[in-house]
């Protein structure tokens, strides 16, 4: 049982959520192997996916998730939605709670966005991202993924590498992880580690050797290019000289059997080199699986949770 | 016109003591035991009489702002708080740049005839940081000081242009202290709850720098300068270095620096935003140690009332600013006497003397011969913060749900009842 809502982090999500959510999202995975993916567990529902930043990944994963279910969706993108008009989120939240949909999954550039949103309506709120706060989604699914890899979180090695200060993936990850007893390690160019981000659990390793040292899961993170013109760092063939992940690196250090993962989309030879995102340890494509699985099982359960509850 | 207050115990700059105030013509003529006057008669008794306060940095919003505040509205709400007088900034629309804005302020703060109004000039014409507004002419029709609060002058020679020419005016400048370029969009302070929340943070240092700066200039040109609402712990430590050397600087805070600590924005509302932000508990010791020992000089509440539109979006969308001018005595109070920090009359003195003499203000203190500018307290009398209870249009506070002490019951203004509980 989801005890909530709305799924808005993991900060507050807690670690039999977590695990509850995993094990509805490995039921929901192998569902997802079948070539007819007609099941009705959310026949009748309907979600919302509003989304003030661009996705394909995301919102096709949130859409595909809960059409597999049965649930009926809507699709809003900043570009058409009365943002452009002035509307405000409290108002754009109204009107469609007053729709009736039962579930809104939102991505927004402001962290706490979602949380502004899910206190202003009845319907369930997903944060599909925001800002520089939480990504949980994408968390649930990293570790769907690695779960599967190694049956279980205690006790692995999570060493995440790429501009974590901008990164609301490494820091939901970090809270999911830690909750579920991972090791979690983080490297990146000083200009991207946020403040204190080490009293919250996260090792900060001084080289790329030493983060991936022993590690069972290597993870890159997206490299924006705005963050280069805002001077973060001086160049991206620089990052990936001083900072991107190598194959020596990682056959030299990281722990046998280790997996290469990557949130996506990927910069391909800045965060990761090409043979590492298309070798046989790279969990990318998995990662994209699990993700529907993970929304699917979100869905469901806090279409539970209403049920019992509102 | 002739007022008594009876039975008050009187707070002075030095000791309180239990005395009769008889007022005349707006005057203080007669402090003693035991006085008797057929006139409108007061009753304190068990209530304590204090100057009428001053805070000189607030926002009255008018004229341009008038869904936030206007003079009237922040007028009541200042004598509702205790203050008899209050200095406003000149971020209005128009922006408070020539003596037209400022004469329009003092004109209808007079109509309005609750507490003194004295209007702040800007800087920089239309805030802009460029060139020097007309402060002669303003200072001609009232402007009591001049700053660009809400920005800082990034150009450090006009600053030190600004300092010069307004000493010919016996204006001092009122520095918002904030390196624009290091805040880079942040609207927390940078650490562990910035970290947390994924709010874009701020560094003590964006604050400290143009707090240094100022000083420099100051110290270089042998001239006064007044730092406005010190946030960090070592924004006062440059400012403690600097008094020790003989720099004529001055500075103040406010109540949410040395109650709050920046644990208040981990639930995204709204009303926990205002710039310079809260930031952490060594932060707010160091404020409570400089108030102290005197580096911080004087209390104010950087008042900033908003509408509710400005403040029911998203986090990062919202207005900085919090509405403080009904809440600075009973939290003050709370937290710096009943705590044994400050003696009252040490906190009167913060809250009226000290800010009275940084803009050369008549006023601050209670003593024979003085303007009648007074205010009853009931220090016994507890009540809890409810924003929506206040006379200001601004209800942002993020004090809702304090318990505090300090009733403010009477603000007589010029010898005029102005506000009575």
């Amino acid at each position: 049982m989801l005890n909530k809502k709305d799924l808005l982090g993991l900060y507050d999500t807690s670690a039999e959520e977590i695990d509850e959510i995993l094990t509805v999202a490995e039921e929901m995975k192998a569902l997802l192997q079948s070539p007819v993916k007609q099941y009705n567990q959310l026949d009748g529902r309907a979600l919302v996916t509003l989304f003030y930043e661009n996705s394909t990944r995301t919102r096709c994963s949130f859409e595909l998730a809960a059409k597999y279910l049965g649930a009926n969706v809507v699709n809003i993108a900043t570009a058409s939605s009365s943002v452009q008009k002035g509307e405000t989120l409290i108002d754009t939240g109204k009107t469609l709670d007053a729709m009736k949909v039962n579930f809104i999954a939102i991505r927004h550039p402001m962290a706490g966005a979602p949380r502004l949103l899910a206190k202003t309506v009845k319907a369930s709120v997903i944060n599909g991202g925001d800002g520089m706060n939480e990504h949980p989604t994408q968390a649930l699914l990293d570790m769907l993924s690695m779960r599967q890899h190694f049956g279980k979180i205690k006790g692995l090695k999570v060493a995440i590498l790429g501009d974590i200060k901008h990164s609301r993936v490494a820091k939901s990850n970090l809270f999911g992880l830690k909750k579920l007893g991972a090791e979690v390690t983080m490297y990146a160019p000083a200009t991207l580690i946020p403040k204190d981000i080490d009293k919250m659990g996260a090792k900060i390793a001084k080289s790329r050797e030493e983060a991936i040292d022993g590690a069972n899961v290597v993870m890159g993170l997206r490299i924006q290019l705005e963050r280069q013109t805002g001077g973060l760092f001086p160049s991206l063939s620089e990052y990936s000289k001083f900072y991107g992940v190598k194959d020596e690196i990682v056959q030299k250090y990281a722990a046998k059997n280790a997996i290469i993962m990557h949130p996506g989309p990927v910069n391909r030879g800045v965060e990761l080199t090409p043979s590492l995102i298309d070798g046989q340890s790279s969990r990318i494509e998995d990662q994209v699986t699990s993700g529907v699985a993970v929304r699917m099982a979100i869905l469901k359960l806090l279409s539970e949770y209403r049920e019992n509850n509102l | 016109m002739k007022l008594l207050i009876k039975n008050g115990t009187v707070v002075f700059s030095d000791k309180e003591k239990q005395a009769d105030i008889l007022i005349e013509n707006g005057k203080i003529v007669k402090i003693a035991k035991n006085i008797n006057e057929d006139c409108q008669v007061i009753n304190a008794d068990g209530k304590h009489v204090i100057p009428g306060l001053i805070d000189i940095h607030v926002h009255l919003r008018e004229p341009g702002f008038e869904g936030k505040e206007d003079i009237e509205s922040g007028s009541k709400a200042a004598v509702a708080g205790g203050f008899s007088q209050v200095c406003c900034m000149p971020n209005t629309n128009p922006v408070c740049d020539n003596a037209i804005v400022v004469s329009y302020i003092k004109n209808r703060s007079k109509e309005v005839n609750l507490c003194k109004v004295h209007p702040v000039g800007a800087i920089s014409q239309g805030l802009k940081g460029q060139s020097l507004s007309d402060i002669g002419k303003m200072a001609n029709v009232g402007a009591i000081a001049i700053s660009d609060d809400g920005r800082t002058v990034m150009d450090s020679n006009l600053m030190r242009l600004a300092m010069e020419y307004a000493s010919d005016f016996n204006l001092k400048c009122l520095c918002h202290c904030e390196d624009i370029n290091l805040v880079d969009g942040g609207v927390v302070n940078e650490g562990y709850n910035s970290t947390l929340t994924g709010l874009k943070g701020s560094l003590r240092a964006a604050e400290d720098i143009i707090i240094s700066r100022d000083i420099c200039l100051a110290e270089s040109l042998n001239l006064p300068v007044h730092i406005c609402h010190v946030s960090t712990y070592s924004g006062v430590e440059i400012i403690r270095s600097a008094k020790a050397r003989g720099v004529k600087v001055t500075a103040e805070t406010c109540p949410h620096y040395f109650i709050l600590t920046d644990d208040i924005i981990t639930t995204f509302d709204t009303y926990t935003k205002v710039n310079p932000p809260v930031r952490e508990e060594k932060d707010k010791q160091a404020i409570i140690a400089a108030i102290k020992d005197g580096t911080l000089d004087c209390i104010v509440t950087d008042h900033a009332p908003h509408s509710a539109k400005d403040k029911e979006v998203e986090y990062n969308l919202a207005a900085f600013g919090m509405s403080g001018i009904e809440t600075s005595f009973p939290l003050s109070y709370t937290y710096l006497v009943k705590t044994g920090i400050l003696t009252l009359s040490e906190l009167c003195n913060k809250m009226s003397k000290a800010p009275a003499d940084i803009v050369n203000l008549d006023g601050g203190e209670i003593k024979e011969g003085g303007v009648a500018d007074l205010t009853i307290v009931d220090l016994n009398q507890s009540y809890v913060i409810d924003g929506n209870k206040f006379l200001s249009k601004g209800k942002n506070t993020p004090f809702n749900g304090f318990k505090v002490y300090g009733k403010v019951c009477q603000t007589i203004v010029d010898g005029e009842i102005k506000y009575n509980a």
